[in-house]
């Protein structure tokens, strides 16, 4: 070592604390990884997934899926209609009565009292379960209730959609800059001019702006509502593939991707032009 | 015109705001409540409007008794008092003329005011206070989309449009430059001499205070240690007033910079 | 109004004419759209009659109270569906990497396949994952590696793009650093982009493995793997409250991973 012209820098001292907490992690991570592929091995057992039936249908279906078939044309043109009709119905009904969950979620507008506590807390619960669903589990119940319909499926977007709206409109609101509501009340406005005068202005244009980034999500979430029978594309789709009609798979999921892709440019333009 | 008898305030928390506070503001008068920031200057005028509550003593207002008032004849007490703030506090989406209008509130209905319907009149009355403080070209400009003096032109002309009796200006000039400072002073003089509105004003720069008051309040620790029209003051009661030696600071300065020519004719 | 003075001229509006027009237009329009949706879909507010919340009044009274014996047979197939939804993830992480630095704009000097990255990633967001499904459940037949496969898919988009964000956000002077220390490209990514993107990198995993729950609950409506089955089935066996048993079991599921998530997320940034 000490013929050595650069002398190596001290060792840096281990610390034990972050080195069992590193190896925990890994462990941790590797043996959930390692349960989930033992617990589902034989499902993705290559000679099964990859045996000749499977190969001779790829060779099959994917072809066939860009062979575009028309046949059916209009009617899919008809229920993407529809499914932009559901999404646009139960966003709207959600984007109303996110507005009264949202102040009653944001903690500046209830007030410290006890009732004021408890409602904040009842509406965040509220809001916090139906973010848990997936709308087409709520779907499933609704079809289930009264039948499938496309009634159906805009009653689970409203609900689904009406947990995150809720949320995001609450925390909204909680950023309200109160010092308009003082100037409001200076000038000798009742509790309803405050709240059109010096609260909404401020909101308004963000609830919109979640509204419409919302309905990007609902028309993803409308396309495959139909899989249950409530309403709009997804019908099709399952019957096609059941009676391997690929043609038509694959223009529908052209037509759904065109859709999509066009709403969500359309709705970017529209959330920048808006804040 | 206001009459505080005896004021007092003390803060949830225990603060002192204001210890017993006489004073007597007649009509027409220009005040300028000086004091270091925490003397109680805000406190003070904020409780002339009743944003903050007075915990004992007596305030009248044009001869009402204004901490008797129930919620409605508060709001009727308010449309009397108009308040200008350092922040300008405008709706920063709504255009100049919405801002201005919204002086208006008190004096039109609830549902009216939600439809935004107000009558020609108002419109009128609103335009004509733009034109008072010559932004009316900026009249359908968005209200974030103006410099902070234009902003704070803009809250005058909301408060011009309350019809006030009184205004109270919670420190105008805080976050402006000298000359844009000199501009919003020169208004608030000019409105106060040609429509005889009583004019309290907080301010921390001696200089300006001097220049624009027909009266001055100095306060220190919520109370009232100075009380006399501009004449007496020497640079002797700041110093009193403040409790130490006059700084840079404590002046604006940049009077010069100011153009008067500038139209404050109505 | 007769007393107004002649003098006195018609005031301006609160707005300028052109925006009070455009935004009457815009609202009278959305009002509309909504008119003709709702009755489109038939969902019209009328449609909330008495009858109406008698059904699922009488829906809901049938699914109490869940019956909660029916859990044991519920928990291989919630393993199931996590398990899915880790596989998916953990493949989706590791295949993201070379996608999100594609898809970044400061990595990927080449402005072709910059590009063809982006738009790849936006096509692939736009599928919805049930509809993968079905796809691959056409393809490869009914059964849990479809369901891997759409999740992997459907995550993959996401992750790759909110990563891409990342990527370019990151503080350039570093690569500049590397890059002038003489390092090639394989060095400034290891040295320089790495180290930046990591916390967020597990951040947003966590992130999607969240979603993937909640996608991997469905899949089994179409056959796809996973809890979903069960539900389905007890619907069609008008077994109410075992399928309300499921929901819940799902419920507390999902909830419980989301605050797991949470915690880490926090503790991570």
């Amino acid at each position: 070592m000490n013929q050595q012209p650069y002398l190596l820098p001290p060792r840096r001292k281990r610390n034990v604390k972050a080195l069992l907490h590193k190896c925990f992690w890994t462990l941790l991570l590797v043996s959930l990884i390692g349960w989930s592929m033992q617990g589902i091995a034989d499902e993705l057992n290559a000679e099964r997934v990859f045996s000749m039936r499977t190969i001779e249908r790829a060779q099959t279906v994917i072809p066939q899926l860009f062979q575009l078939n028309g046949d059916q044309f209009f009617r899919i043109v008809g229920l993407i209609v529809e499914t932009l009709a559901i999404a646009f119905t139960g966003c709207i009904m959600a984007a109303i009565l996110a507005v009264p969950l949202g102040f009653f979620t944001a903690k500046n507008m209830m007030g410290n009292t006890l009732i004021g506590r408890i409602t904040h807390a009842f509406f965040k619960l509220w809001l916090n379960a139906t973010r848990t669903f997936p709308e087409i589990l709520l779907a499933l119940i609704f079809v289930a209730s009264i039948g499938p319909s496309p009634f159906a499926g805009v009653l689970a977007i409203a609900i689904g959609s009406t947990g995150m709206l809720g949320k995001l409109f609450g925390e909204t609101i909680e950023t309200v800059d109160m010092s308009l509501v003082e100037t409001m009340q200076a000038n000798g406005a009742t509790r309803i001019q405050v709240l059109f005068y010096a609260i909404l202005p401020q909101v308004v244009p963000e609830f919109l702006s979640y509204a419409m980034y919302r309905f990007e999500i609902d028309v993803r979430a409308s396309t495959i509502l139909g899989v249950i029978g409530a309403g709009g594309i997804g019908t099709l789709i399952v019957i096609s593939a059941a009676n391997r009609n690929w043609g038509e798979v694959g223009l529908i999921v052209l037509c759904i991707i065109v859709v999509v892709t066009v709403i969500d440019y359309l709705s970017a333009y529209a959330r920048k032009k808006l804040v | 015109m206001i009459e505080c008898n005896d004021l007092s305030l003390v803060y949830p928390d225990g603060t002192q705001g204001l210890k017993n506070v006489n004073v007597q503001i007649n009509k027409g008068e220009f005040v300028v409540i000086v004091g270091l920031s925490g003397a109680g200057k805000s406190t003070l005028i904020r409780s002339m409007n009743r944003l903050v509550q007075p915990t004992s003593g007596g305030l009248y207002i044009d001869g009402e008794n204004a901490l008797a008032h129930n919620a409605s004849q508060l709001r009727k007490l308010r449309t009397k008092v108009g308040m200008i703030f350092q922040h300008h506090n405008l709706v920063k989406r709504h255009t100049v003329m919405k801002n201005v209008i919204a002086g208006r509130l008190g004096h039109t209905s609830t549902w009216k005011s939600v439809l935004n319907i107000y009558p020609n009149k108002d419109r009128a009355l609103a335009y004509e206070n733009l034109k008072r403080v010559s932004i009316e070209e900026k009249v359908h400009t968005r209200a974030d989309q103006l410099s902070g003096g234009q902003q704070q032109r803009v809250s005058i002309a909301r408060v011009l449009t309350q019809q006030p009796k009184v205004i109270l200006a919670d420190e105008p000039v805080a976050s402006l430059d000298p000359p844009t400072s000199h501009q919003v002073m020169n208004y608030l003089k000019t409105i106060n001499r040609e429509d005889g509105i009583t004019t309290i004003v907080n301010l921390h720069f001696i200089d300006m205070a001097m220049e624009y008051a027909d009266r001055i309040i100095g306060m220190r620790a919520g109370e009232v240690v100075f009380d006399g029209p501009v004449a007496e003051v020497t640079e002797r009661t700041f110093e009193d007033i403040y409790g130490r030696k006059i700084k840079d600071d404590d002046l604006r300065g940049g009077k010069t910079d100011y153009e008067p020519t500038e139209a404050i004719t109505s | 109004m007769n007393q107004q003075k002649p003098s006195l001229p018609k005031a301006p509006g609160l707005v300028s004419q052109r925006k009070r027009t455009i935004t009457i237009f815009i609202w009278v329009g959305v009002a509309a759209l909504y008119l003709l949706s709702s009755i489109h879909t038939n969902a019209s507010l009328l449609r909330f009659d008495g009858e109406f919340f008698s059904n699922v009044g009488r829906m809901i009274g049938q699914m109490w109270p869940p019956q909660m014996q029916y859990a044991p047979a519920i928990w291989p197939k919630l393993a199931e569906t996590i398990q899915m939804a880790v596989l998916a993830t953990a493949l989706a992480a590791i295949f993201c990497i070379p996608l999100c630095l594609g898809a970044a704009e400061n990595i990927a000097n080449n402005k072709w396949i910059y590009n063809t990255m982006r738009t790849f990633l936006n096509v692939m967001r736009t599928i919805p994952e049930l509809i993968l499904a079905v796809l691959f459940v056409g393809l490869f037949g009914i059964g849990v590696f479809s369901g891997v496969l759409a999740l992997f898919i459907f995550s993959l988009g996401i992750l790759a793009k909110l990563m891409s964000e990342t990527v370019e956000g990151i503080d350039k002077t570093q690569l500049e650093a590397i890059e002038a220390s003489g390092g090639n490209k394989l060095q400034v990514i290891w040295y320089a982009v790495l180290p930046q993107i990591l916390p967020q990198f597990a951040s947003f995993s966590l992130y999607v493995f969240e979603i993937n729950i909640r996608a991997s609950v469905v899949l089994g409506f179409v056959g796809a793997g996973g809890i979903g089955l069960l539900i389905q089935q007890q619907i069609n066996f008008l077994n109410y409250p075992a399928a309300m048993a499921v929901v819940m079991v799902i419920f507390f599921v999902v909830i419980l991973i989301d605050f797991i998530s949470n915690r880490i997320r926090e503790a991570l940034l």
